[in-house]
């Protein structure tokens, strides 16, 4: 179970502070899938983020089953059971797919263990299980092989920052079957999206928007909202 | 031939046993074997320091290793080797140069390969550099490497240096004929305070001729880097340079490109790129359950493969 309890994310631009997010609470049940969805710029990344420890919260504490995590480092939050899809996944020189794969899986795995990921994620093992995880990758194939390598953690707490974006028509049908699969392996899946047919997917919905929760509960309830409410609002400024 | 330097062979040309084909062995400096077939001579040279390599013309398929290994503390040397390739070659070259000092002097190894490669030849020369022990002497090397390609030759040189060389002066000097090309392919690596200075100068005489140097470069701890690309375009030719770069800790690099067109057919391309490590990337690793050292240590495995 991960648990947020009341935090706040403040940072200081050009002597201006800027909260990013306020006191933000939830709480993650086991084996739930959970879809966060909000307006650009609303704090979903950085609340992924906070999760995952690559930033740190300015108040607030987080627990993982049971556990105070708050102050632990990427690292041994990974090492706990918790992954990461990057919303812009991480390009390197010289580190081949199937390096990062077995890297993510951790004990050496086979070249057709690694080719299996892939294939999950719907890219020919064989096109790509040596390609360079560098600038000659296209957006969706770059963000594909960051989902499969978060397949191979195969972790308790999976959080995917908008798996979708870019990824083609076709092979959306195939990752929607990706995440119902780890859901049946009786994960915990967090996934911050925009897609409806994502939404729908999920057994609960978090609305966060201008750094705040503003909406949760089961998908039967937030998502008919969602789609037809008048939930989000334009430019605050606009009507000054 | 004793176990260090057995080691050092293994190090600087993969070496388990004696190699297959042409061979010249040297060790301490002195000669410690040596093999030569029926199309590849291995010559001493009389007046220095050196041997002379002499391919037939029309070799293909056949390889030459000249290792040299110095294990004993003290030694400093200054040797000449030449390389005389026929025409229709198709061959590789394997040198390398292994020092172990275990003692409070310097050792020196200080080497200049010629190159003359005749017409339609294919030449790999495969070069590695590395120290060990740990003894307070220095380990240095300056290899000196200078080339000429014959009318449609290509040579490809990658030069390695990984790990133990406390300083280095290299000194890559080529000039092409007529669609020639030359490829060098560099990896360096330097920790604590070692020295490395890195010297290309490609003289792009023949029309439609190509030169392609590739420099990957690590500098960790305290060291320095200097790397000197000179190319000069005298024809109708294509010329590319690359130096990219990581730096760590308090290591410094420089990156010194000279493009110059001497004809208005050609075309000189220079690319610099020095910086350290992308914070993300080693982020990256880390959510995967890499420590930071590690991440570290991945990302510069991959970045000089
Ligand atoms: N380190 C930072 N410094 C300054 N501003 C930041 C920082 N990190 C995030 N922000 C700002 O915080 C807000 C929330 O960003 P975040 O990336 O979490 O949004 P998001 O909900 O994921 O948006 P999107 O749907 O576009 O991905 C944005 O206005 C962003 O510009
Ligand atoms: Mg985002």
């Amino acid at each position: 179970m991960l648990e947020l309890k009341n935090i706040s994310f403040t940072v200081e631009e050009n002597g201006v502070t800027k909260d990013i997010l306020k006191d933000v609470s939830l709480t993650i049940d086991d084996k739930k899938f959970v879809a966060i969805t909000g307006p650009n710029g609303g704090g979903k990344s950085t609340l992924a983020k906070i999760i995952v420890g690559i930033e740190k919260p300015t108040s607030g504490t987080i627990l993982f089953n049971g556990q105070d995590i708050t102050d632990m480092s990427i690292t041994d939050r990974a090492k706990l059971g918790i992954s990461y899809a990057f919303q812009q996944p991480v390009r390197f020189k010289g580190i081949r797919v199937k390096d990062l794969i077995k890297l993510a899986a951790g004990d050496g795995i086979s070249v057709a263990g690694a080719c299996e990921y892939l294939s999950e994620v719907g890219l020919c093992a064989r096109d790509y299980i040596n390609r360079e995880v560098d600038s000659s990758l296209s957006g969706g194939e770059l963000k594909r092989i960051e989902i499969a390598t978060i397949i191979a953690r195969n972790t308790e707490l999976s959080v995917f920052d908008e798996p979708e974006a870019g990824i083609d028509l076709w092979s959306f049908k195939n990752l929607i079957k990706v995440f119902e699969k780890m859901h049946q392996k009786e994960k915990t899946i967090v996934i911050i999206s925009h897609q409806e047919r994502i939404l729908n997917i999920a057994d609960e919905i978090i609305v966060v928007a201008a750094g705040a929760i503003k909406d949760k509960g089961p998908k039967d309830v937030i998502l008919p909202q969602v789609l037809h409410g008048n939930t989000l609002e334009g430019c605050k400024h606009y009507n000054d | 031939m004793d176990q260090i330097q057995k080691t050092l062979l293994e190090e600087i040309a993969d070496l388990h046993e004696v190699p297959a084909g042409a061979y010249n062995i040297r060790a301490n400096g002195e000669m410690a074997g040596r093999n030569t077939t029926a199309n590849i001579d291995i010559v001493t040279k009389e007046d220095k320091q050196g041997i002379d390599i002499i391919i037939k013309s029309g070799t293909k398929n056949e390889s030459v290793h000249i290792p040299v290994v110095l294990s004993q503390s003290g030694i400093e040397e200054m040797v000449y080797n030449d390389f005389h390739i026929g025409d229709d070659c198709d061959v590789t070259i394997v040198a390398g140069c292994g020092i172990h000092n275990g003692g409070d002097k310097k050792s020196q190894h200080d080497g200049i390969h010629s190159f003359f490669i005749g017409k339609n030849s294919k030449v790999k020369y495969v070069e590695k550099h590395y120290g060990q022990g740990d003894g307070s002497g220095e380990r240095i090397m300056n290899p000196q490497t200078i080339i000429e390609i014959g009318e449609d030759s290509y040579m490809e040189m990658e030069t390695v240096q990984i790990k133990g060389v406390d300083s280095t002066d290299r000194i890559t000097k080529a000039r092409l004929a007529d669609r020639a090309s030359v490829k060098v392919i560099e990896k360096l690596v330097t920790h604590g305070k070692q020295y490395a200075r890195t010297y290309f100068e490609v003289e792009m005489d023949g029309e439609d001729s190509s030169a392609n140097v590739i420099s990957r470069a690590v500098a960790r701890d305290e060291s320095y880097q200097i790397f000197l690309a000179k190319m000069n375009g005298n024809n109708k030719c294509a010329g590319h340079s690359e130096c990219d770069a990581i730096i760590m800790d308090n290591a410094k690099i420089s990156a010194i490109p000279e493009i110059t067109a001497n004809n208005l057919d050609a075309q000189l391309i220079h690319e610099a790129a020095i910086g350290k490590i992308a914070g993300e990337q080693i982020v990256k690793l880390m959510t995967l359950g890499l420590t930071e050292a590690e991440a570290e240590e991945q990302i510069v495995n991959g970045f000089l493969k």
